[in-house]
């Protein structure tokens, strides 16, 4: 069990240190000198001084040769210091510390609104195949894996916000802001869980060992909740496991639709900014984030599914 | 005479493909006493599972169009589904062929033999959260009462200690002891009827002995019926009081193992015994029936096996067999018997000559 | 004596030719009716016909295809022509489904819009499948550190969510559609280098493959005759939803203000600019949700359907990169 850990996050790491030259070399796609287009934003449009130019590119690292930028830079990111922000000289940690919950929050929040709504629709839509409920299950899984989720979020909002006003139209805080853009981000979700469930109950209610349960006299509930529903949910838990990875693609426009603070919005200020540091560091923050649910799925995997066992080979 | 256990009259179950419609099971009839052993033999395809499981009532996608099942009296194809909750949880128990398809991969063999326990206890109560075992929200009351039985049932079934297996899952089991926890499944139940589909196809020579040792063990222990699918007509000869052979989802013929292996009357059985091997000298080819097993698309007029037949003729395939009175009670369904050689005179012929 | 052909006789040999002409020609029709008629009737055909979902999903790509090719003649207004006077304008018999802001007609912005999200999809699914394609056979067929480090390269790249590394590239190369283009197609590559590879691996190992490569036949044309062939189904499903996954995440960019720029009549940037007026002009915003929807919808449907037919043993793979 432990080797394979270790295993995986060594694997791990090695994908982190692509991830890392990949993000440090993404400042040198720009278009032009950062440091002088930087400047003439803090300025205000103006021109920057040929000095100006010196003295920013002296404190930030940049008149060093690339391979000793990047190497500096992993250093830092070692000590968990992600550099400053441009602009306010904020630490880019504290920058992400403090828009991380906010995120979170949403990404859980959307997690379980797609749970909520995909395990039932997926495992009724599975046992009544064929079926009124069934069809009709599926053309709304497909009609919300289609809906651009920014339009989804107007349109709950000109409903329930401008319409009926029941809940706030942006903002955060309260539990009322999350609403919307939880439903909002759960939506598309919930369409890719309720597809897979459906294929993956489908193949398990083929199994033998169905028959045997209802051949011992089990309700068809238990049959279908605990002996289908069960082995069913492993192959759905790598996928949930990887789109909560891709909550994190909702959660920037979805931010943005509901004026939620986030790492989305954070994210999006600083790329229209210029602001290298913070871009990177999100990027990074992000690689980790990814990898590190990878791995926690990967095992929660093999804790649900018996036969794979986490010692020997793990293959 | 009292009432069988189990009678099945004029059973017709079917299977609907996009097209056209497979006759599986053509108009079965036969009974099954209580304590006895009846083996059901043949080939596959000739619709000895979907009989199985049209008695159990797992029969779908196939569907049930004509007949009766009775158990007990009771009318399993009127049923509702209480009842057959009620009678799969106390009355008939089904073991399937390949134990390795059958027991659920994710919950632990004693888990699944607690389960038919449970039923077994109280089967038109069955709470979702009792079954799930959601911590804190089921009751542990009789949980050592039933971690006992689970070990008794466990050695019944010839598993070596069972108490340190209580945790094991299905894939640490091999194949024989796998189908030994099957039985420990269905025996939880306390059947008065077993339905033993193939149990020892998918296992090794020595291990399928073992099971068929424990079947018989287990059916004068607890003085049960048991029905016995198999296409071997040894696992027959070794455990059955009777056997019914099929044939095309029709019975050919009936009879006491004795009657069936000694002195059969239908072309068929003939046919199928001519091919065991222990029949067959050394080196000898083994005997084989010509043709094909018929698709059963369709209606099927006459015998079934007329296409395949030595002696058929016109008659065979025009109208459906009558069922004829062998004497001590066999059975076959034949329309030219008299043209079929009879071994019992044929013996009493060479015995004669000699 | 010299018979000369009268005028009559000239006449109907003429008619007898043209007659003739017009028969073959009918023939010539109704052997390529009957063929359409058989190909209607053959089994992929028919087996993708059998479900109602494929047949929708083949008529709205097909709606949109024609809408982008025809668009200036459809578009009842030039899309970038701004009335300032007839801003927000609810539907009217002029302006079918309103104005906008800017007062340009909504209708005529949507079907341009179709041109614009049909273009970035054919080029970033045309990238994506040769870069794709192209690493997939190196990959496959060089095997060793070639392939790993192409597949370790693969491994980067999924490590992370597309969406959100295409915002990324497109943002620091500057807002524009050209540059969500090649953000998309840096990200996209991957899924088809996999596809590819793994189909290479399979066919390379067949007894045919092995024995034309034992009569010397080139690397090329192996690819070529055999490896290509075989992967094209999958390919083929997985551009079509790739399709999909590129018009959303397109308009998702753009409506992110990294991609295409007003006035361009993009639909995602239609949403972005009309979003202020959702209270008072539901249609701005609405409209373009709509057109997003459909045509994300008609390639997810039709990429199922081809899957049905080209691809049965593909499990229903779950390749929502989207937002």
């Amino acid at each position: 069990m432990w080797k394979y850990i270790v295993r995986r996050i060594i694997s791990g790491l090695a994908v982190l240190l692509g991830v890392s030259v990949l993000t440090f070399s993404l400042t040198f796609f720009t278009p032009g000198d950062p440091a002088r287009t930087i400047l003439r934003k803090q300025m205000g449009g103006r021109s920057p001084s040929q000095a100006a130019i010196e003295r920013f590119r002296e404190a930030n690292g940049l008149n060093d040769s690339i391979p000793v930028q990047y190497v500096n830079w992993v250093t830092d990111v070692m000590q968990g210091d992600l550099g400053a922000s441009y602009h306010s000289e904020t630490a880019v940690t504290t920058l992400i510390g403090q828009n991380l919950m906010p995120t979170v929050e949403l990404a859980v929040a959307g997690l379980a609104v797609a749970l909520v709504v995909a395990i039932p629709t997926g495992v009724i839509s599975a046992v009544h195949k064929g079926g009124r409920l069934d069809y009709g299950s599926q053309v709304l899984a497909l009609l919300g894996l289609s809906m651009p989720n920014f339009w989804l979020g107007y349109l709950l909002m000109l409903v329930f916000a401008v319409q009926l006003g029941v809940l706030p139209t942006h903002g955060f805080g309260t539990f009322g802001h999350l609403v919307l853009p939880a439903v909002t981000l759960g939506t598309g979700m919930a369409a890719v869980i309720t597809r897979l469930l459906r294929s993956s109950m489908l193949e398990v209610l083929d199994e033998e060992y169905i028959q045997t349960a209802r051949s011992k006299g089990l309700k068809e509930r238990i049959v279908v909740y605990k002996h289908t529903l069960r082995n069913a949910l492993i192959p759905v838990i790598t996928i949930v496991g990887l789109q909560f990875g891709y909550l994190l693609n909702g959660a920037v426009i979805i931010e943005m639709v509901f004026q939620r603070p986030g790492l989305g919005s954070l994210l999006i200020d600083a790329i229209f900014a210029r602001n290298y540091p913070v871009v990177q560091g999100l990027v990074l923050i992000v690689a980790v984030v990814f990898v590190v649910t990878n791995l926690l799925v990967d095992i929660t995997y093999r804790y649900v599914d018996p036969r794979i066992s986490l010692g020997g080979g793990g293959e | 005479m009292t009432e069988p256990l189990l009678s099945v009259e004029n059973l017709h179950t079917h299977f609907e493909t996009h097209d056209r419609t497979v006759h599986a099971v053509n108009g079965v009839s036969f009974d099954i006493e209580p304590g006895e052993v009846v083996g059901i033999v043949g080939e596959s395809g000739s619709g000895k599972s979907v009989t199985a499981r049209s008695i159990m009532r797992l029969e779908e996608p196939g569907k049930i169009v004509d007949g009766s099942i009775r158990y007990r009296g009771e009318a399993l194809t009127e049923a509702t589904d209480e009842t057959i909750r009620r009678l799969r949880g106390q009355d008939m128990s089904m073991v399937f062929q390949d134990p390795m398809t059958t027991l659920n991969p994710v919950f632990t063999v004693s888990e699944q033999i607690v389960e038919s326990l449970k039923v077994h206890d109280n089967p038109d109560h069955q709470p979702l959260r009792e079954y799930l075992r959601i911590p804190f929200l089921h009751d542990r009351t009789d949980w050592a009462e039933k971690r006992d039985r689970v070990v008794e049932l466990m050695s019944e079934v010839g598993i070596p200690n069972p108490e340190e297996r209580l945790d094991a899952y299905p894939h640490e089991f091999s194949g024989g002891m796998r189908q030994r926890a099957m039985l420990a499944i269905a025996l939880a139940s306390e059947p008065d009827l077993l339905i033993a589909d193939e149990p020892t196809t998918a296992l090794d020579v020595t291990i399928q002995a073992q099971i068929l040792q424990i079947l018989s063990d287990l059916r004068a222990s607890r003085d049960m019926s048991v029905m016995l699918i198999t296409h071997d007509i040894g696992v027959v000869s070794e455990v059955c009081d009777r056997v019914i052979v099929m044939y095309g989802g029709q019975v050919m013929e009936t009879g006491t193992t004795e009657q069936i292996l000694t002195q059969p009357r239908h072309p068929y059985t003939q046919a199928l015994l001519d091919c065991m091997p222990q029949q067959t000298e050394r080196k000898e080819q083994l005997a084989t029936i010509e043709g094909q097993v018929p698709n059963q698309l369709g209606d099927i007029e006459g015998c079934p096996f007329a296409s395949r037949c030595a002696y058929a003729d016109a008659a065979c395939t025009s109208a459906s067999m009558p069922v004829c009175d062998c004497g001590d009670g066999q059975e076959a369904a034949c329309c030219a018997l008299d043209r079929v050689p009879d071994p019992t005179r044929e013996a009493v012929g060479v015995e004669g000559s000699r | 004596m010299t018979d000369e052909p009268t005028v009559s006789d000239r006449l109907k040999s003429i008619g007898d030719r043209l007659r003739s002409v017009g028969v073959q020609a009918r023939s010539k029709l109704g052997e390529a009716r009957s063929r359409l008629v058989a190909a209607y009737h053959s089994r992929p055909v028919r087996q993708f016909r059998s479900n109602t979902l494929n047949v929708i999903g083949l008529v709205i790509v097909l709606t949109l295809i024609l809408t982008a090719i025809f668009a200036p003649m459809l578009a009842p207004h030039d899309p970038e022509e701004q009335h300032l006077r007839d801003r927000l304008e609810g539907p009217s018999a002029e302006h079918p489904l309103g104005t906008d802001q800017l007062g340009q007609d909504v209708l005529s912005r949507l079907i341009f819009g179709a041109r614009v999200s049909l273009k970035i999809g054919v080029a970033v699914v045309g990238i994506s499948l040769a870069i794709g394609t192209a690493v997939g056979v190196t990959a496959g067929y060089a095997g060793g550190y070639v392939d790993e480090g192409l597949m370790r390269l693969v491994d980067v790249l999924l490590a992370f969510p597309g969406l959100l590394l295409a915002l990324v590239i497109a943002g620091i190369l500057g807002p524009s559609l050209t540059n969500i283009m090649i953000a998309l197609a840096i990200v996209g590559w991957t899924s088809y280098a996999r596809v590819v590879r793994g189909s290479v691996l399979s066919v390379k190992e067949e007894e045919y493959v092995k024995a034309s490569q034992l009569m010397g036949t080139g690397r090329l044309r192996i690819v070529g005759r055999h490896v290509l062939p075989n992967v094209m189904g999958p390919v083929v499903v997985l551009a079509t939803l790739d399709m999909a996954t590129v018009i959303l995440s397109t308009a998702g960019l753009s409506f992110l203000g990294l991609g295409a720029q007003p006035p361009t009549p993009e639909w995602g940037t239609m949403i972005s600019e009309g979003r202020y007026y959702l209270r008072s002009a539901w249609w701005v915003v609405n409209f373009p949700g709509l057109a997003i929807m459909f045509a994300v919808l008609g390639f997810n449907l039709l990429g199922d359907g081809l899957r049905d037919v080209l691809d049965p043993r593909e499990e229903e793979s779950v390749q929502n990169k989207g937002l």
